[in-house]
């Protein structure tokens, strides 16, 4: 302990604080500006979300009628579903690539590096470049169908594009191709990681190359699995220009995820109302993935300390 | 396992990831291809094939002379914006982070972990959730429909990731130094500028080309705050698709497409290592 440090007495004096205040404002304005908008801005749209705003936002009190219409609405009910069916296969498809990956990347392969690069660079790229670059491959009229066609096999089909019932899978394929890359970058990382001595040991006890992955290795990337699932979730969750890119939450609504029905709300069809409690619905979303990863975090690092 | 190294499960290996890094580069070449195949090129066959006769024009097109939304100066203006709006709001989130990382890890004051912990969660905070606070904001100060507005909210929902960069890696730095420079008489901005930014270069370098990838990408705050010649690139590229849909011009597109993409990609090419850095920073400590 360093008490004869007296530079900082418990009040400062009134000239000191003159003293001293660049530096106050320096470090206050910045932060609390950052923290104040978070907190007024996230309080103000809850307020609207319970106000009948349309164009303007206007005070008054509607209670819960703007959300029971957004859940009411076939858009909104659309937009979960399809949230429901591309988090889950994206978060599990994604997670599957870049596990892979990673496990081929750790066999001491010649060019890893530049291998390592090919995957990951789609994440450098904009969602709406990615979003258009696949718009073109998927169509039906312009891309891998009409290669296909091209080369004498007519009967081939591949248009999920523009199928209702599939067009989702189309926002999956492109987001996969996308963010697989950060799976597999943790992986990696998790897989350098592990305990030579654990290796070296279930060598001797003659592990092969599958056991060793299956017994030894894989264990012990659950932590990372759990941080990359909710990273991807929170993707997923938020996901808007990718769409807006790809399909435009079309055919008809049929690939319309939360992100659009907001954006649709709030400027398209100016019901400040509806929309802000569409946003705040989404947020009570992320916070359901956000919450129970916040509290595992918790735990482990409190049996970090104890162990 | 020297002796393995040509045992066929080699080869297996060799092949899954040179298939699976043919179709990772695939949707990259075709824009690169189509850049440089004529519009009529493409019409007649598919997107996917190789250029007959190398169309370069198309990037003078899509540069200085395609049509987006009524006006007919390619997509110079656009980039011009993001480089506009990019730029400064890289800059001051950073440096604005690196000062606010260093006070509430080596400065310390009073609940100052209340606010370190405030800040972090606008990582976490959807978008969606500030577009109407925003709109009103930029209303008000006279900003909606110009660059210096984007500027401002980048800068500002910036210091969330910078802060948390830089907090992150200050951590590392032992407080012993930060207390003997204060009895050497040495202030905050004093410290600030002689111990911590040269000892900050690492940190910045990832900061910044974390901030500079996210902000030129950005698409949301660019489409709803900012309308015709005021539109980032991200933006424009989206008119731009809706454009091609009556007419098609799928070369230029691309070249288009690839122009947009060509600062972030190059950033990626250069510092790739320090992006990954970035991307990991929050989650794995």
């Amino acid at each position: 302990m360093t008490i004869a440090v007296s530079t900082r007495p418990g009040r400062p004096a009134a000239s000191d604080m003159v003293r001293r205040l660049p530096e106050i404002l320096t470090i206050w304005v910045p932060l609390l500006l950052s923290a104040a908008h978070l907190i007024a801005f996230s309080l103000w749209t809850i307020w609207i979300s319970f106000t009948p705003s349309t164009l303007v936002p206007v005070t008054g009190w509607v209670g819960l009628r703007n959300y029971s219409a957004v859940a009411a609405s076939r858009n909104w009910q659309i937009a979960l579903d399809n949230l429901l069916l591309f988090g889950s296969a994206f978060v599990l498809l994604s997670l599957a690539t870049g596990l892979v990956l990673a496990i081929l990347l750790d066999q001491r392969i010649r060019g890893e590096n530049v291998l390592r690069s090919i995957f990951l660079y789609p994440l450098a790229v904009s969602f709406v470049v990615t979003g258009t670059v696949w718009s073109w491959l998927l169509n039906p009229g312009l891309g891998i169908q009409k290669l296909v066609h091209d080369l004498g096999w007519t009967s081939f089909r591949f248009d999920w594009l523009i199928d209702r019932d599939m067009a989702i899978w189309t926002i999956v394929i492109a987001a996969i191709w996308q963010s697989s890359g950060f799976a597999m970058a943790l992986f990696l990382a998790g897989l350098r990681s592990v305990d030579a001595d654990l290796i070296k040991a279930a060598q001797i006890d003659g592990a092969g190359p599958i056991r060793m992955y299956r017994r030894v290795i894989l264990p012990t990337l659950w932590p990372i699995t759990v941080t990359v699932i909710v990273i991807q979730l929170q993707f997923a969750i938020s996901t808007f220009d990718l769409v807006r890119a790809l399909t435009n939450g079309g055919p008809g609504i049929a690939t319309q995820l939360p992100a659009l029905v907001v954006y649709d709300l709030m400027f398209q069809r100016s019901l400040l109302g509806r929309g802000a409690a569409a946003a705040v619905l989404m947020l009570l979303i992320l916070l359901a993935v956000l919450l129970p990863y916040a509290a595992w975090r918790y735990i482990q690092r409190r049996r970090a300390i104890h162990a | 396992m020297r002796e393995r190294t040509f045992a066929p499960s080699r080869i297996l290996i060799y092949l899954v990831v040179s298939l699976i890094a043919v179709a990772w580069l695939a949707p990259l070449a075709v824009v690169v291809l189509n850049s440089l195949r004529s519009n009529e090129e493409i019409a007649q066959g598919s997107m996917i094939g190789w250029p007959q006769h190398l169309a370069w024009s198309n990037y003078a097109a899509a540069w200085s002379g395609f049509c987006v939304a009524e006006t007919c100066a390619g997509i110079r203006p656009y980039m011009l914006n993001s480089a506009i709006v990019t730029i400064p709001a890289t800059i001051f989130s950073t440096l604005l982070g690196a000062v606010a990382g260093y006070a509430v890890t080596l400065w310390r004051f009073r609940g100052d972990s209340w606010i370190y912990g405030i800040v972090t969660l606008g990582i976490f905070l959807p978008q969606q959730m500030r577009l109407l606070p925003w709109t009103i904001v930029l209303r008000d100060t006279g900003l909606m429909n110009t660059l210096t507005g984007l500027v401002v909210i980048h800068t500002i929902q910036g210091l969330s990731f910078t802060t948390l960069f830089c907090r992150n890696y200050y951590v590392a730095i032992p407080p012993e130094l930060i207390r003997a420079a204060r009895i050497d008489g040495a202030g905050f901005f004093r410290i600030f500028w002689r111990i911590i930014l040269p000892l900050s270069p690492p940190i910045l370098v990832v900061t910044v080309i974390w901030q500079f990838t996210h902000i030129w990408n950005e698409f949301l705050y660019g489409v709803t705050f900012t309308t015709g010649q005021q539109q980032p690139v991200t933006a424009a590229l989206i008119a731009l698709s809706a454009a091609v849909a009556d007419i098609p011009q799928h070369g230029v597109q691309s070249a288009a497409v690839m122009i947009a993409a060509l600062p972030t990609l190059l950033i990626y090419l250069i510092g790739g290592k320090y992006f990954v850095r970035g991307l990991t920073a929050g989650a794995v400590k």
